[in-house]
């Protein structure tokens, strides 16, 4: 255990090197920034020359990787063109969007597996066709439509809640874009627990404990829930990144100041020591939730042994 | 059972969550102070130094917390002395600037003629990086302290010289008479001590000298403005504050204008405007800005530049449906354009109606005759440039292809090219790589009809980026900018214009206004010239 762990930590560096070499080298790629700083006005040369100068533009991409590269190592993710360094950017989105990420997650775990187990229990009934057909209605409403509908429905017409959200993202204000950042997501959850538990409801170890006589939610929660979750959780470690930088569309409908709005910002200006800094942050993520779901098969499935 | 075990499960990692998250709180959000009033904005692009903003948004606060030796009437845009006392002059280049006593900064320090002359030469100053530093271009000894190649020579212009607390005088690298009109722009502010003493902290927190004092900033999130009782000008604030939240998207802030958490909002978005009217009444605001949008045709190619091409130019013109395009697609925030300037100058300032003529009407019969004549359209189509990202420019350059195929019956003979980024399109306009004519806008940054033409129509000027180069217009500009006398002056720069018209170097599309829209909260709310609400005349109700 401890030594697989060790090797995919290691894993992780040249995959952490190549990621952001590529981010840097997109960001790179869509051309100077400066001509961008002076509006619809041709920059004066010699401003231009000396803010390129300041920002390391006027080295060739591979010096400009390597001092970057550098820097990171010393903790410095360089500074934003507002002059403001990006690990406080880093301070003030990380914990708002990682909030929103984990409603979004509480929201589509709990609704999303209460919902597949009850429609894999009564497979082909009534309760089974509705829940399908609500699932397969969120999925194909995209995440732009619902978040405006729903906005404008409880903020302004009902005025229930706030229809933006404050700055400081209070729990209470990031129900409203949890739940919308959370649809498409709990309507796969519900799916794959549904099936998983249709399949395996009719297994023999299940057979087994009813045959034993233990109680039924006993069944349930122990032998057919805890077998059936693995493709679940999966789904849901993978989708612990994909929401944490795929919260762009949901961050700006609600004005959410988190890690979409910095890299929509800095992608807009190219600014590619945010791009690259915010990104870099997203793919460690997404690389140790990914380590952390394979670490919980071994939890939920004892046979799955790692050495 | 089975219930109750969810529930203690999902406390559980509710509670963990607050932990986890626990370091994000802080300031108290949106204090409902019953006399300040909460406004939208935009993240600023550039620190908030003077000389270093070049956008509105960071504009708006500088408009707050600051006040030059002069100011622009907010309603008719005219320069009026706040702080200088008198700009004096005999021959357009050697001024004397006396100051009003009695002026200080929210820290107690006195605004002296010190304060102006060290922050002109900290914004002229090369390895300050300040954007806005060729404002300073006219004054004497700008080429040594931040020359077009290598390091500054000097750290001071010398053109400027502090003759009394009071007094400092200025000397020009050339005649320019309305040069005092231009000061006040906000590169112009002076600036205390403590900007250069603890410029960090300034940064984080700026101090000046307008009726407003920053009582905190949260950057990239909000900024509380408070009143600043001891304020000493006669504008004083008529409210207790402005909280400005930032908006990343428009669509956002009007909603949360509808829901009656926002006061003012000075961005209706494109899809809202079918519905403003009916959604805020008369608290709809869409009043003329001082912008104009422009398609600027590359004169530096030889296909656009050859003999005849000038009809050719007239006659594209001619060919776009102003009228239409402004009514259907903008619903009227735009206002087809009848010259190179804009109505916010005012006939006094220069502004004239219908000075270009026929040639900024829609008339197709003769457009198409006109092109015909010129030679055509080099190689029988044109492309239309802009930039994707923003400001959803597709659907008024599709409809001016529209109108353009239209009058030439060839429906390939025009075709909108878009361009990914904002910087890409720059950076391509600056290489000269464009092939055919490509969007400008223009926003001036001091109401005189001198911006509006030298600075993109003049040989070799900072934003001429056609390169279109007379003679004869150059001549003309000379003689306007050495004229003592405004109404001379003027009446040289419409006769320049009336060379653009005939030369047609960049086609007028229309005039820009500014829109805004308020809650029912608050009352006698208006945007400037420069389309920012004047902010310290709002009154809460």
């Amino acid at each position: 255990m401890g030594r697989y762990v060790i090797r995919r930590l290691l894993q992780m560096v040249p995959v952490f090197i190549g990621s952001t070499f590529l981010i840097f080298f997109m960001v790179y790629a869509l051309g100077d920034p400066v001509a961008a700083m002076f509006g619809d006005r041709a920059p004066d040369p010699a401003t231009a020359a000396q803010i390129r100068a300041d920002l390391y533009l006027d080295q060739p991409l591979w010096k400009q990787y390597l001092h970057y590269m550098g820097q990171i190592f010393q903790g410095n993710f360089g500074t934003a063109f507002n002059g403001q360094p990006v690990t406080e950017l880093m301070a003030a989105a990380f914990p708002v969007t990682l909030r929103l990420t984990l409603v979004a997650i509480l929201i589509e775990m709990i609704a999303g597996i209460l919902l597949g187990v009850f429609s894999g229990l009564r497979r082909g009934r009534a309760v089974d066709t509705s829940v399908l057909v609500f699932t397969l209605v969120v999925v194909s409403v995209p995440t732009f439509v619902s978040g405006y509908v729903l906005q404008f429905l409880l903020g302004v017409k009902w005025g229930w809640v706030k229809p933006a959200v404050s700055i400081d993202a209070p729990l209470g204000e990031l129900l409203l874009p949890g739940v919308v950042l959370a649809l498409v997501s709990l309507a796969y959850v519900t799916r794959l627990t549904r099936t998983s538990i249709a399949e395996n409801a009719r297994a023999d170890y299940v057979r087994t404990a009813i045959a034993k006589g233990l109680p039924r939610h006993r069944v349930i929660t122990r032998h057919l829930l805890r077998n059936s979750l693995i493709p679940v959780v999966t789904f849901i470690g993978t989708d612990i990144g994909a929401l944490m930088g795929g919260a762009i569309v949901t961050e700006r409908i609600f004005n959410i100041h988190g890690v979409g709005f910095q890299l929509y910002q800095g992608i807009l200006r190219q600014n590619s020591p945010t791009v690259v800094g915010f990104v870099t942050i997203l793919v460690l993520v997404f690389l140790f939730a990914n380590l952390i779901v394979d670490l919980l098969y071994a939890v939920l499935d004892p046979r799955i042994r790692y050495a | 059972m089975r219930a109750a075990t969810h529930a203690k499960w999902a406390t559980g990692a509710l509670s963990f969550a607050l932990v986890a998250t626990a370091c994000g709180g802080g300031v108290g959000s949106g204090s409902e102070d019953p006399g300040v009033v909460s406004a939208s904005w935009g993240d600023p692009q550039n620190p908030l130094e003077p000389a270093n903003t070049n956008e509105v948004q960071g504009g708006k606060v500088l408009e707050m917390i600051f006040r030059g030796l002069k100011r622009y009437n907010p309603r008719t845009g005219a320069a009026q002395n706040v702080i200088a006392d008198r700009i004096d002059t005999k021959d357009s280049q050697h001024y004397t600037v006396t100051l009003k006593p009695g002026w200080t900064f929210s820290n107690g320090e006195k605004v002296t003629a010190k304060s102006f002359v060290d922050a002109w030469n900290y914004g002229a100053l090369l390895g300050n990086s300040q954007r806005n530093a060729s404002f300073f271009q006219y004054i004497d000894g700008y080429d040594r302290v931040h020359p077009q190649h290598g390091a500054a020579k000097a750290k001071t212009m010398s053109g400027l010289k502090v003759v009394s607390p009071t007094e400092f005088t200025v000397k020009l690298n050339q005649k320019f008479s309305s040069w005092p009109d231009t000061l006040g722009y906000s590169a112009f502010m002076p600036l205390p001590r403590t900007f250069y003493s603890h410029h960090d902290a300034w940064v984080k927190k700026p101090v000046g000298n307008g009726p407003y004092v920053v009582e905190s900033y949260t950057k990239g999130s909000a900024m509380k403005l408070r009143k600043w009782a001891k304020y000493p000008g006669s504008d004083k604030a008529r409210n207790d504050g402005i909280d400005l939240r930032v908006y990343t998207d428009n669509n956002s802030a009007y909603t949360d204008l509808q829901a009656g958490n926002l006061d003012l909002v000075d961005d209706i978005p494109a899809t809202q405007l079918k519905n403003v009217r009916q959604d805020l009444g008369d608290r709809y605001l869409n009043q003329p800005a001082g912008v104009i949008q422009t398609l600027t045709v590359p004169i530096y190619d030889k296909a656009w530049n050859k003999p005849g091409m000038d009809k050719v130019r007239r006659g594209i013109s001619m060919a776009i449906d102003r009228a239409s395009i402004t009514k259907e697609i903008f619903r009227d925030t735009r206002t087809p354009a009848t010259d190179w300037t804009s109505p916010v100058l005012k006939t006094q300032g220069g502004y004239k109606a219908g000075l270009c003529g026929t040639a900024c009407e829609f008339h197709p019969k003769e457009a198409k005759a006109l092109i015909k004549e010129g030679g055509g359209l080099p190689g029988g189509k044109m492309t239309l440039a802009y930039n994707a990202d923003t400001g959803s420019h597709k659907d008024w350059i599709d409809a001016i292809c529209n109108s353009i195929n239209n009058t030439l019956g060839n429906d390939k003979a025009c075709v909108g090219a878009p361009v990914g980024t904002f910087a890409d399109f720059r950076n391509r306009i600056s290489a000269r790589k464009m092939a055919g004519p490509f969007r400008a806008g223009w926003q001036m940054d001091y109401p005189l009809i001198q911006d509006f033409l030298q600075p993109m129509y003049y040989t070799n000027a900072s934003s001429n980026d056609g390169k279109f180069n007379n003679q004869d217009f150059d001549k003309l500009v000379n003689e306007a900018n050495a004229a003592t006398d405004t109404r001379t002056a003027i009446g040289k720069f419409q006769d320049a214009e009336k060379i653009l018209a005939e030369q047609m170097p960049a086609v007028p599309l229309w005039y820009q206004n500014g829109s805004g829209g308020y809650s029912q909260r608050i009352g006698n709310v208006s945007l400037n010239p420069f389309s920012v609400p004047v902010y310290n005349e709002i009154k809460v109700i």
